[in-house]
Parts: structure tokens; sequence; C-alpha cells
């Protein structure tokens, strides 16, 4: 047995130690970051993640330089583009030209192109500002109920319970007249903001359980853990400890489902715009154009192409990136 | 009953310590339906400066001893008293003064340190929460706190994951340390680790005791590692103490059959023990050597512990009385002073008084007939 003064000597030398593979001095956020890197699914999906959000924020560029806007019917004003019996493009493929790149509406004559961008930015401005929402909550809830468990635990619980078994489709179309109604006088015209914050409200309402109840399993199972204890035992507040302890370890579950939940919202307002109680003309968006699409595609299928298109590119590539931040934070979890 | 000794101060005391888990059940309302008895009326005296050991095999309620005078778990009843002050259900706030001076070391040295936090962020956490600036800033106080604990000082930027399990632990010793505890609570700190490291970390927490005059409640699930390292030794058994006393007395002298029982399980440890007083004492070296005592079975169920004594389902010496009256924890007949032990038919307080084989499982028997025949020894 070693005498008192030798002690830490042998074990002192090799950071790292049996289990010590990864490079020394990196922090978990570093390798994060490099297995993230070496993810070429993750690292595309990333780029088309962020092309979406580009063209949401530059809409007014793009339409500017493009030298053209999404309100403008210029099928009307200019009778050679448009069918004057069918109301559909003159031209074939949609009326696809050097000037209107992805064609022009049936009927009113607007630009396909512009309408899109505009689109994409309703459609994700109310997925994100929904996203951000509901994630909030669902940590706020999620944390509390497994931290504090017993009886407030139980009541959040059954509140969740409730709250998913909800047909939530049906809800939406049911609820959002009503909440229209609750503020706004049958009379009067509804204002596109209302309408707009009306629908985040009601995408929120219903959309933070799922986060909220995969939270707290994690904290229920985190504060057993010994580190908070020693958190504890040296004096930390609940709120310390929430803060400094659990959070940095539910980062992972966190940007996982909110990636995750981004284009489930952005669908669900597309779907709702489809039928009729999102977003109304003449703001564009995204979902109704689908509705749109709906009603030509026996006279002109190429005006559902591109909003089809770019949807479908983008769920696909959220959940693709949903998938590539999990497997570069938490290597260990096998799907 | 509390503990007597030579010390004069006693730092940490506990009068009649329970804990009780509830069990929850029935439908469609939950109610209490029994209760785990995992501590049970438990009386310790820590004393300044003091190593003492907490022994007993899993399940005893060592750990919920611990948790409970650290605070981390509220007392069912009973008291906790810290320099003479009541702190059994002192709220945090109240604590606060207090939980600089009580620190604890955990068993587990993967889930006892968080993943996210760098070592110097796991180290300075403490000093931040109580409001310590010490002279040179905490950075310079966490350097040399991982010095004192002996790890590199540069290691400071690194996190947990690079570490080998002793080093995680030494972390978590250097974490302890950060407060200038006067009492830190190990919960078998070595436990986990690998044989060939446990003795360095062992060495490590004697160094502290001694240099920094630091009282260390250690808990261990066998005699072995605590013997080189605890002044005092008490026994726990399905949350009671049936023994305590000083090194000598547990290791030479016990009394309760489960602490002859508890040192045969580690007959190296007997073996070791005994030669070191050779000079003195041959025939103890023969003895240890050769006897051994087999527990049969586990230990019962804390949530419906056996009546009298809870140790007479294995107790070889067990008759009618230790099932109808629970034996007190005294001083028996020819045990020293603060040598208590909680037996109605103590054994002779030597080594040789276990010169037999004492085996309660017939299985056992029978098992080892077959193979390795276990050594016996007339009386
Ligand atoms: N939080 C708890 N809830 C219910 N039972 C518990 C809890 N913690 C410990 N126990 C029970 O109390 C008994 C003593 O446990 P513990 O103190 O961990 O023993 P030891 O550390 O000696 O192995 C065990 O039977 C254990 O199952
Ligand atoms: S009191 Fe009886 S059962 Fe208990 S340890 Fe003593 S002899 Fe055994
Ligand atoms: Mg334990």
């Amino acid at each position: 047995m070693t005498s008192p003064s030798q002690v830490g000597v042998v074990e002192k030398t090799a950071p790292g130690g049996p289990e010590g593979k990864a490079p020394a001095g990196l922090a978990p956020r570093q390798l994060m970051w490099r297995r993230f890197r070496r993810d070429r699914t993750g690292v595309v999906s990333a780029w088309v993640v962020a092309f979406f959000f580009a063209v949401a924020v530059l809409a007014p560029v793009i339409s500017w330089l493009y030298g053209k806007d999404p309100y403008t019917t210029y099928g009307l004003d200019r009778p050679e583009l448009l069918d004057p019996l069918t109301g559909y493009p003159m031209k074939p493929n949609g009326g696809i030209d050097g000037e209107f790149w992805f064609g022009v509406e049936p009927k009113l004559g607007r630009d396909v192109l512009t309408q899109l961008v505009y689109g994409i930015r309703t459609s994700l401005l109310i997925g994100l500002a929904a996203t951000v929402l509901s994630t909030l909550t669902g940590i706020v809830i999620g944390v509390v109920a497994g931290y504090a468990g017993g009886r407030t635990d139980y009541f959040l619980g059954r509140l969740i319970d409730l709250l998913l078994s909800f047909p939530q489709q049906l809800f939406f179309v049911a609820f959002m007249p009503v909440v229209t109604a609750l503020f706004v006088s049958p009379q009067k015209e509804t204002p596109t903001y209302f309408r707009v914050t009306a629908l985040v409200m009601v995408l929120w309402l219903l959309g933070w359980m799922q986060l909220a109840r995969l939270l707290r399993g994690q904290v229920l199972s985190l504060r057993e853990r010994e580190f908070v204890e020693a958190a504890r035992v040296t004096g930390a507040s609940p709120w310390r400890i929430v803060r400094k302890e659990l959070l940095p370890n539910l980062v992972t579950p966190i940007l996982v489902q909110s990636t995750l939940m981004l284009p489930t919202f952005v669908t669900t307002e597309a779907a709702l715009s489809f039928l009729g109680v999102g977003v109304v003309e003449p703001t564009p968006d995204w979902g109704r154009m689908f509705a749109k699409g709906a009603n030509f595609y026996e006279g002109d299928i190429t005006y559902m192409f591109f909003p089809g298109i770019a949807m479908v590119v983008f769920v696909v590539a959220f959940n693709l990136l949903g998938d590539s931040v999990r497997d570069a934070m938490d290597p260990k979890t096998t799907r | 009953m509390s503990i007597e000794s030579g010390t004069p101060e006693p730092l940490l005391v506990t009068e009649r310590l329970t804990k009780h888990f509830p069990i929850m059940g029935g439908f469609p309302f939950k109610r209490k339906v029994g209760a785990v008895q995992a501590v049970d009326g438990v009386d310790l005296t820590v004393h300044a400066g003091e190593s003492f050991g907490l022994v007993g095999e899993s399940g005893c309620g060592k750990s919920t001893t611990g948790r409970l005078l650290t605070r981390l778990l509220e007392p069912s009843s009973g008291t906790i008293t810290y320099r003479g002050r009541d702190i059994t259900h002192a709220g945090r706030r109240e604590l606060a003064p207090i939980r600089s001076e009580i620190q604890m070391i955990f068993q587990d040295p993967y889930s006892s340190l968080n993943p996210r936090q760098t070592v110097g962020t796991i180290i300075s956490g403490p000093m931040e929460i109580n409001g310590i600036d010490p002279p040179g800033g905490r950075e310079a106080r966490v350097r040399e706190l991982l010095e004192i604990v002996g790890l590199n000082p540069e290691h400071y930027n690194r996190f947990p994951h690079e570490f080998s399990g002793g080093q995680r632990q030494r972390i978590g010793v250097a974490r302890a340390l950060a407060l200038e505890p006067k009492l830190i609570v190990a919960d078998e700190p070595v436990s986990a680790l690998d044989v060939s490291i446990q003795a360095q970390v062992v060495n490590l927490l004697q160094k502290l005791q001694r240099e920094l005059g630091i009282a260390f409640l250690f808990i261990a699930h066998d005699l072995a590692v605590v013997r080189h390292f605890s002044q005092r030794v008490a026994v726990m058994y399905l949350g009671k103490v049936v023994e305590v006393g000083d090194r000598d007395s547990i290791y030479r002298r016990p009394r309760h059959p489960y602490t002859h029982a508890l040192l045969s399980a580690v007959p190296d440890a007997t073996v070791v023990m005994a030669e070191e007083e050779a000079e003195d004492d041959l025939d103890a070296v023969e003895t240890a050597r050769r006897t051994r005592i087999r527990l049969a079975g586990d230990v019962p169920s804390p949530i419906n512990p056996p009546s009298g004594c809870r140790f007479r389902t294995r107790c070889w010496k067990a008759q009618d009385k230790c099932a109808r009256e629970e034996p007190p924890l005294v001083r028996l007949d020819g045990n020293r002073e603060g040598h208590l032990s909680a037996c109605h038919f103590p054994e002779d307080p030597s080594l040789e008084a276990r010169g037999e084989d004492v085996v309660l499982d017939p299985a056992l028997i029978a098992a080892e007939s077959g193979a390795e025949a276990p050594p016996r020894k007339e009386p």
C-alpha cells in the first residue's frame, strides 16, 4: 500500500484513462459539432433548411430583384397571359417563361414565384412563432412537473393527457372561428395580424405537450442522479439546479424535439389555410396555394408543382436535420 | 442512548434517527399502504476530526443514513444535532451556514459529476453558491484543490468524460473540499472503483482526514475497507446499529454475531489484522485463517422486518427471547468503554470464539462438499 505522500502519483499522468478516447480538452459541445460536420446528410439538410429561412427573410429582396410582387394581378392587366374563356395560362406548363419563372396563377394571373416566396414567409413565421412558444411552454411545464413531483406532477400530467386526447385537426378547424369571433365582431373585417396571432395561439395551445412529457421523464431521471444531490448538498437553490444542472443536460431533447416540431406546425398551418380557417386572401400563404391548386389541377397541374416540391423538400430536410442533430448529440442512442 | 467516547466535542449527534419511506398503493385513490423502514432509530455520534466507519451489507440503510445526515432526505423522526444545533428539519435557508461544513462524496463517480460541466465549474460551483471568494480567486483555488487531490491543475478546463473512474472520484473529493468542511460523509466512495485504484483513493481520504482535520463518516459494505481508515466503527443491520465501538473492539473483540459474520466474510482482513498483532497473539492468526461464517440468504425486507432482534432470521444463536424482545444497544460486560452491542446472547469478546465454521445454509454446505471443502476446526 502506498504511503499518503505517494497518493495520486500513479493516476496523475494520463487524463483520458481507459474510456478517454475523446480528444483531450474538447467540450461535449465541440464533440457534437465535430460529429455533426462529419454527417453529410445532416450538413446538406442544414443548408436546405437555411435556404428556406433565407428565402423567407429575403422575400422582399427577391421580389424587388425579380421585379414583381405577389399582389398584382398581371393576368388581368395583360390579357395575353390568360385564356379569356377558361382563365388558365395561355402558355404551356402553367405559363412558365422568362418573365414568370414559376408560371402565372390561373384566373387572377398573379406571379407564382413571389406568391410562393411570400407564402413560405408567412407559414415559416407562424410555424416559428408557434415552435418558440411551444418549446418554452414545454420546457417550463415539463421541468416543473418532473422536478416538483407529487401533486403538481399529477395535475400537470392529467392536463397533458387531456390536451393530447383532443382530435387536433378537428379542434383547429372548430376553434379558429371561435377564437376569432371572441375578439373581433362578426361585422368587421378580421385584420390579418389578428388571424396570424390566433393561428399561432391555437397551434401553441395544442403543440407543447409532447415536449413537456418528454422533458418531465428526463428530469425525473436526472434529478435522481448524484450530481444533482451534490449540488443540493452544497446548498444550491432549486432554480440554480434547474438552470445549471438540469437544463444543460436537456439541450439535446429540446433541440431535437423543436426541429421536429417546426415542420409539423408549418404543415398544420398549411392544412388550416387549405381548409379555409387559416390565413385568407390576399395575404400570400403556402398552404392556401395547395387549396387553389386542388381547384385548378385539371387545367393547370403546374400550379401545384412548385409549392408541393418546396413543401416536400422542406419537411424532409427538417426531419433529416432533426435526426442528424440527435445522432450528433447522443451517439449512444440507436434508432 | 448516545455513544460515549473519550473525545470531548461531539460534532454531529443523531438520536433515534428514523427514515420510513412510505409505500403508496390502492385504487382509485393512492394512500399509504406500508413503509420501508430504511433507518429505524439510529444513534450515532461523530466527533470533530474523527474518522468513523459505518458498515453493513447492502440494503441495510447506510446510504439513507448518510443522506439524512447531509439533509438530502427529511427524517421521519428522531433528531440530528450539529454542534449543539438541532438541524433535523431545518429548511434550505436555515441550513445555509451549516451546508458548507457538512459535505458528501458519492458512490458512483459517473453519475456524481455533471457531464456538461468542466472540472473547474464543478469544483468552483460550491464556492459560487456560498459566495466564497478565496484570496487569489476561485480559479486559483480550484487549481490548488486539484493539486491536493492528486490531479493535474492544468486539467481545469476538461470535462468529466475525459477522466477515469478514480480520477473522477478525486474530482468529487475536490468538490467536497472546496467549502473547507468539518465533516465529510463518504458513501462507499471506492466500491465502484477498480481494486487497484481503491487503495489510492482511501489513502487520499486518510491523508486529508489527518492533515486537514476533517471528520469522516465513511460508509462501506464490508469491514475490510474501513479497517485502515476508521478510528471508530458502527455496524448496521436492517436499519439499526447493532454494534459500535473503537476499531480494536470491533475487529478484535466483536460481540454481535453479525459483526463476527462480517469479519469472517473478509478472511483476508481478519488474517492481516491478526498478523499485525501476531507478536502477542499467534493463535489468533491460526483461528482467523480457518474460520468462516456464512450468512444464509439475503437481508430480510425492511418493509416487514423480523420482530425482536432483526438479525434473528440469520443468527445461529437465536432463541425464543430474540423474537420477543428487541435487544438494546448497551455496553456489555467485558466491553470497553464506548463499545456497545445489541444482542441477547453475545459471542465471547475475541476472535477465537469463532473457532468453528458456522454455515447456516444447508444448500451451501451441500454445494461446497462437492467442490472446495470448507476448512473445519474442532473447538
Ligand atoms: N427513496 C426510497 N424510496 C423507497 N425505498 C428506499 C428509498 N431509498 C432507499 N430505500 C430502501 O431503503 C433500504 C435501505 O437502502 P440504502 O440506504 O440505500 O441501503 P445501503 O446504502 O445500506 O445499501 C433499501 O431496502 C432500499 O430499497
Ligand atoms: S439477539 Fe439473538 S438473534 Fe439477535 S444477534 Fe443476538 S443472539 Fe442473534
Ligand atoms: Mg448504499
